[in-house]
């Protein structure tokens, strides 16, 4: 452990680095340019979408090198543009932070962001609204890019809600489509309950210390009591669950796949997913002042990596499979995270190399989908293979990578937080361990299953398909080049990004080996790869011949996965149903109780005037019979007061 | 007198009414004429707005371009005009919003009575000058007196508004709006005449604020004014004839009410109830704060249930100025200037949405929610718009409302733990409703019957467009850069905190003392 | 004589004029019971002027004559009036100033 060995670094930024501010501008005045011009960008939108990314990417990369130049100690570079908010003792800077983790979340943003617009581009030639859509896409990377840059806890607040907002208008792009537009909003919402969790996270860093950046709150975390940081790591795994698709908040992740393909790969399988990943791993240090949120965090991780594996695997649907499938490996970064120490850095090689082969995974799904009239049942593909061979070559490689067979990039960087997970002392470290181990072999299992059902055994196609054919170039190219990345992107673990995360952000030194509590690391390994090819034997014999066409009725394990576990069920009679009745309730406590008492009000005193006045019948004498009680009235009170 | 030198003030309180009387006199066979004079005189309103923001100070005085003209001297009112950067910032929102709303109102008038205008429309554009001209003086005066007058005054012009223009039950809710405003206002002038008896026989604010009262008058005094500006915000539970209003009135009229009118309640609340009795505002701080609460979970809920777009709007502004009322009753910078900023915001957003929505409802011929759906697919750009008020008004980052509502809970949870956590859940409440609205209303399949009718299919027009423009432009600016409004509003603020004497909680975690 | 008579009579002649207000249709009769009333008005004020030995009574007296006369006037056309459009002269027949 290194609580307190946050060390504040001189680095204001200089140089080169001064400029990085442009990350964030460049594709929002894109996204800002689009939506103003309206109609009259239809021709040229998608061109300028791609290339502010473009542009992004190669400042990115130039960023990252001037970065690296710079001696290990001082890895960083912060930027404050101007005074966001000052009151009294609160100052929030429009601050950014340019160091090793942002280095390498920009570069995958920008870089898998880059390859998923230009398939974009492909994907969604016919659509009308193509600018659109590209506008919101630079809005996303822009908020995106904000997130990870920002060096307090505000922007990153601002641009957590910023992708949000993206993934709302992207989820329910198709919005005449009633189940897309519900998606949409079932994703805001949800997302809404972790911002809650996140915002008063900021709000006990301002109570404690009156700064909310991220030098002030982690230079500090040791003035926390233990109470309070264990507050502040709940808080913060809410919004991380709530973004991230963790459980309990796992439920919007799935029906975001509502939105277009690219969408699905972009924002809800390689980057705006992964940002709870990144909040965990940022607020480091105030997750290793209290082992108890770690050990939430995570448990978390391994709950909801079996749950997106089990459900996956009941799933028949092409783009939900991959999206258990995503809310099942960031289970692994979040277990990643939650065992801190050397596993932070594992975990952020496993969401990069995720990033690549998920982002692979969805745009190949995208090509199978063009290709069948975008059915997306995958009892109804098959044989795929001869048909579309770059999709097939590239989508096998992706497949061969997230189940994490050897040398692909799955394996070298999710064996690791396999291995890291039994290293964790007492029962716990047994638990973890094997969950993580149940959960690769699960994975390969419905991974294979979706594999072979969607490219092999016997043409199972509806009828009004054809003749299946490959897409076009702009689409395969970013395929090809994401499949080199996911086999490559294991290569991490061999390159100093483990050296290059560590000592700046971390705190952790190079060459800290841990020690291996329950198995060896080589056990481990042994144990994971057979676990592995296990499942994907299984898959590949059970569904080798194909499946039925048609839903088949099962037991109680398989019901309850289609249901997604009725975590579905469980919102809507927890939350929705008591939430439309107490709506109702209220609407109707307003009009007949409040607005019924000052109607009422209103109505009494009307109605009692309205009495009163029968009094007038217009009769003369009974006017002089009152008059004649009045002045009686009067006297007896009077001789009353004068006798009495 | 003028300390000024130049009398911003009374030209700012007195030139829409000199407007309005010419407006009122131009000839009724000219409605054309009507709506240029109104339009150039509001511009002109603007214009000298401006002029008053650049001549005032902000790490100035607390009360600047002081005037002070005698009116009834035996009682010792007197015509007295000075601002704060509180009452800067709402004089001009209300300069920024009129002449908007004059552009909006510029075609609208007839459409929105639904029969052909049984009154005229320079009348209509006549009022909307006379509004602005009390709405002005009420935030000017610095005599209470004179605010009292202006405060009561203003029910007339909105009264005929909402009475003569309005929608279907619009005497219903005029009459409604007038007498419960009137209930308050009337509470308020026994407090006034209290206030004077016990005050040393002035109406003057700066004299009033060191005057000395016991503790039971304090609060009487206190409440009386409290339930006026209450009824006025309105709090939960005087929230009642704000849907009514907001439903009936024309949609300008309504953004106008919503947007300004009723922060005079908040504003005073500010103005007057902290600084003249400070130990009677610590003393019901938590009712203020518990009814506040209340209305944020219970209007924000109540939103959700409604059909009726406009009534709809109506309940959310209820859950926002539920939002400032916790803002000004926890007492710390922070969510004092975060509760003036949302008056601020709160303006310019539910302004926006309220003028969209009734681009919608003029459109469509109804305010259900029913009657509408898919209507992104025949009037893209308007939806677009509409969508963008929205998430202004459920306080997405990076337009104005999430810094105010930002700082009100910011402000709120080093003091109220609780409140801002259970405030906090209201933004989760917000997007519930904004997002119900914007799905029942744009996504989906187009409504056969709504994409039969003709104005549905006729998008944003240039004159809309330079409606909304303006104001979308500003969200997003003070967005980013609330700076400009801070800078007023922020030693306003820690003035009015220093009249309680309420200083912000330390941080609380303790010296590293290892 | 005892002045306290006078005060009695006053009295009676009040009640019978009270009594006839009540029962009485006619608008003339009515008429006439006011009178009555009026004068016992009269009556009680001068008797009293004398017990208590000063003017201020009788005074008042004149000054209940004089409106007496204006509402004989008045009342009178009024009465006739209404006679010539209704064609009657019973108060229960005109009822239009109600509710």
């Amino acid at each position: 452990m290194h609580a307190s060995a946050y060390e504040v670094l001189a680095s204001a930024a200089s140089g080169t680095l001064s400029s990085f501010w442009l990350l964030i501008v460049i594709p929002a005045a894109s996204g800002g340019i689009l939506l103003l011009l309206g109609r009259r960008a239809d021709r040229w939108g998608h061109l300028l979408g791609c290339a502010s990314v473009g542009v992004a990417f190669v400042l990115g990369l130039v960023y990252f090198f001037q970065l690296g130049g710079l001696p290990a100690t001082d890895r960083r570079a912060t930027l404050d543009l101007f005074t966001f908010i000052q009151v009294a003792a609160l100052k929030v800077d429009f601050g950014l932070l340019f160091d090793p983790l942002s280095a390498v979340f920009v570069l995958l943003i920008t870089g898998v962001g880059f390859l998923i617009h230009v398939y974009a581009v492909g994907y969604m030639a016919d659509d009308p609204k193509r600018r659109t859509f590209f506008a919101y896409f630079n809005i996303f990377v822009a908020a995106m890019l904000l997130l990870v840059l920002g060096n307090n806890y505000v922007m990153l607040y601002i641009g957590w809600e910023g992708v949000g907002l993206a993934s709302y208008l992207l989820i329910s792009f198709w919005y005449t489509r009633p189940s897309a537009a519900t998606a949409g909003k079932k994703a805001f919402i949800m997302n809404r309950v972790g911002d809650a969790g996140l915002a008063i996270a900021i709000f006990v860093m301002f109570a404690n210390l009156h700064t909310v950046s991220y030098d002030g709150v982690f230079a500090n975390v040791d003035r926390f009591t233990s109470g309070t940081t264990l507050a502040l790591g709940l808080l913060l795994l809410i919004g991380a669950c709530g973004k991230s698709g963790q459980f309990p908040l796992q439920a919007w992740l799935p029906d975001a796949m509502e939105g277009p393909t690219p969408v699905s790969a972009l924002i809800h399988a390689a980057t705006m997913v992964t940002a709870g990943v990144y909040l965990i791993a940022r607020s480091n240090p105030i997750f290793d002042a209290n082992p108890t949120a770690q050990a939430v965090v995570a448990a978390v991780g391994a709950v909801t990596l079996l749950i997106g594996c089990i459900i996956g695997c009941a799933k028949d649907d092409i783009k939900r499979v991959l999206a258990w499938s995503t809310v099942s490996q960031i289970g692994y970064m979040f277990l990643g995270v939650g065992l801190g120490g050397g596993a932070y850095a594992l975990a952020i090689i496993h969401l990069l190399a995720h990033g690549f082969f998920k982002a692979g995974l969805f745009l190949g799904a995208g090509s199978v989908m063009h290709a069948m009239n975008d059915q997306v049942d995958i009892r109804r593909f098959g044989g795929l293979w001869k048909y579309m061979k770059i999709t097939w070559i590239t989508f096998g490689v992706g497949w061969l990578a997230i189940i994490g067979i050897p040398p692909l990039s799955g394996f070298f960087s999710k064996e690791p937080i396999i291995a890291e997970a039994f290293d964790r002392p007492g029962w716990a470290g047994w638990v973890l361990g094997f969950a993580a181990l149940l959960g690769a072999g699960l994975t390969a299992f419905y991974m294979t299953r979706l594999f072979v059902l969607t490219f092999h055994g016997p043409e199972r196609w509806t009828d009004d398909i054809k003749h299946p054919h490959e897409s076009p170039p702009v689409m395969t190219v970013p395929l090809m080049l994401l499949a080199i990345g996911s086999a490559a992107a294991g290569a991490l673990m061999a390159t100093p990004v483990q050296d290059w995360l560590n000592p700046t952000v971390f705190g952790v030194e190079g060459g800290e080996v841990p020690e291996h509590v329950h198995l060896s690391h080589t056990v481990v390994t042994i144990l994971s790869i057979a676990i592995t090819v296990l499942g994907g034997l299984l898959g590949w014999w059970l569904f080798r011949n194909g499946t039925s066409l048609q839903e088949q009725p099962a037991g109680p394990v398989v019901t309850a996965a289609r249901k997604n576990l009725y975590g579905d069920t469980v919102n809507e009679t927890v939350f929705e149903k008591p939430g439309t009745y107490l709506t109702r309730a209220l609407v109707y406590f307003d009009n007949k109780g409040i607005d019924g008492l000052v109607n009422g009000l209103a109505a009494a005193v009307g109605g009692g005037s309205g009495r009163l006045r029968r009094a007038q019948t217009g009769f003369v004498r009974s006017y002089a019979l009152s008059m004649l009680g009045g002045a009686l009235l009067v006297a007896v009170a009077f001789l009353v007061v004068r006798l009495g | 007198m003028s300390d000024a030198g130049f009398p911003y003030l009374s030209l700012l309180t007195g030139l829409p009414l000199l407007g309005a009387l010419v407006v009122a006199l131009l000839p009724r066979t000219r409605p054309a004429l009507a709506k240029q004079v109104a339009l150039a005189w509001s511009i002109a309103v603007l214009g000298l707005a401006l002029a008053t923001w650049f001549a005032f100070e902000p790490n100035g005085d607390r009360f600047q371009l002081r005037e002070s003209y005698p009116w009834i001297p035996t009682w010792d009112a007197r015509f007295t005009f000075a601002i704060d950067g509180i009452a800067l910032v709402m004089i001009a929102l209300i300069a920024v919003l009129v002449p908007l709303v004059i552009i909006y109102s510029w075609d609208e008038v007839r459409e929105e009575t639904g029969t052909p205008a049984k009154r005229s429309v320079h009348a209509y554009f006549a009022l909307l000058l006379a509004l602005q001209s009390t709405m002005i003086g009420v935030f000017a005066a610095a005599d209470i007196f004179l605010f009292y007058v202006f405060f009561e005054v203003m029910l007339v012009p909105m009264y005929f508004l909402i009475g003569s223009y309005g929608g279907a039950r619009r005497q219903y809710a005029a009459v409604k709006f007038f007498l419960y405003s009137l209930v308050g206002g009337l509470l308020m002038l026994a407090a006034v005449i209290g206030l004077w008896v016990l005050g040393g026989h002035t109406f003057d604010w700066q004299r009033l604020t060191e005057a000395d009262f016991s503790q039971g008058a304090e609060r009487w005094l206190f409440l009386g004014f409290f339930i006026a500006f209450a009824i006025k915000a309105p709090f939960f539970p005087f929230h009642t004839w704000l849907p009514d209003a907001g439903g009936a009135a024309p949609a300008g009229a309504a953004a106008l009410l919503v947007g300004v009118l009723d922060k005079v309640g908040t504003f005073g609340i500010l103005r007057y109830c902290l600084p003249l009795f400070p130990n009677a505002s610590k003393y019901f701080a938590p009712l203020g704060i518990a009814l506040a609460l209340v209305g944020i979970i219970y209007a924000a809920l109540l939103a959700v249930g409604q059909n009726d777009l406009k009534r709809l709007v109506s309940y959310t502004s209820v859950a926002h100025f539920g939002f400032i009322g916790v803002g000004i009753f926890a007492f710390t910078t922070q969510a004092g200037s975060g509760a003036v900023l949302y008056m601020v915001n709160h303006g310019l957003a539910t302004g926006l949405l309220f003028l969209v929505v009734g681009m919608f409802v003029s459109r469509r011929g109804s305010a259900l929610v029913g009657d509408f759906g898919g209507a992104g697919k025949t009037v893209p750009v308007l939806s677009g718009v509409f969508i963008v008020a929205g998430l202004a008004s459920l306080s997405l980052p990076g337009t104005a409302p999430f810094v105010s509502e930002f700082l009100v809970l910011l402000g709120t949870f080093s003091v109220y733990k609780t409140v801002a956590v259970v405030a906090t859940l209201g933004i989760i409440l917000g997007a519930a409703y904004v997002l119900w609205m914007i799905q029942r209303t744009t996504h989906g399949t187009p409504n056969p019957q709504m994409a039969k009718v003709r104005g549905m299919r006729r998008d944003l027009s240039w004159r809309e467009s330079i409606v909304v423009g303006p104001l979308i432009a500003l969200l997003v600016f003070f967005g980013f850069y609330p700076k400009p409004l801070l800078d007023v509003i922020n030693p306003a603020v820690a003035y009015t905190l220093h009249d309680i004497k309420k200083e912000d909680p330390a941080p609380s975690a303790q010296e590293a003392g290892k | 004589m005892e002045p306290g008579y006078y005060v009695v009579l006053a009295a009676v002649l009040f009640t019978i004029g009270a009594v006839g207000v009540l029962i009485r249709r006619n608008a003339i009769v009515l008429f006439m019971c006011i009178e009555l009333m009026l004068n016992a008005g009269n009556l009680a004020l001068v008797t009293f002027s004398r017990i208590n030995g000063t003017l201020d009574g009788q005074i008042m007296a004149f000054f209940v004559m004089v409106v007496a006369a204006a509402e004989v006037v008045i009342g009178l056309a009024i009465i006739m009036s209404i006679f010539r459009t209704r064609r009657s002269a019973s108060v229960d027949d005109a009822n239009l100033l109600k509710y």
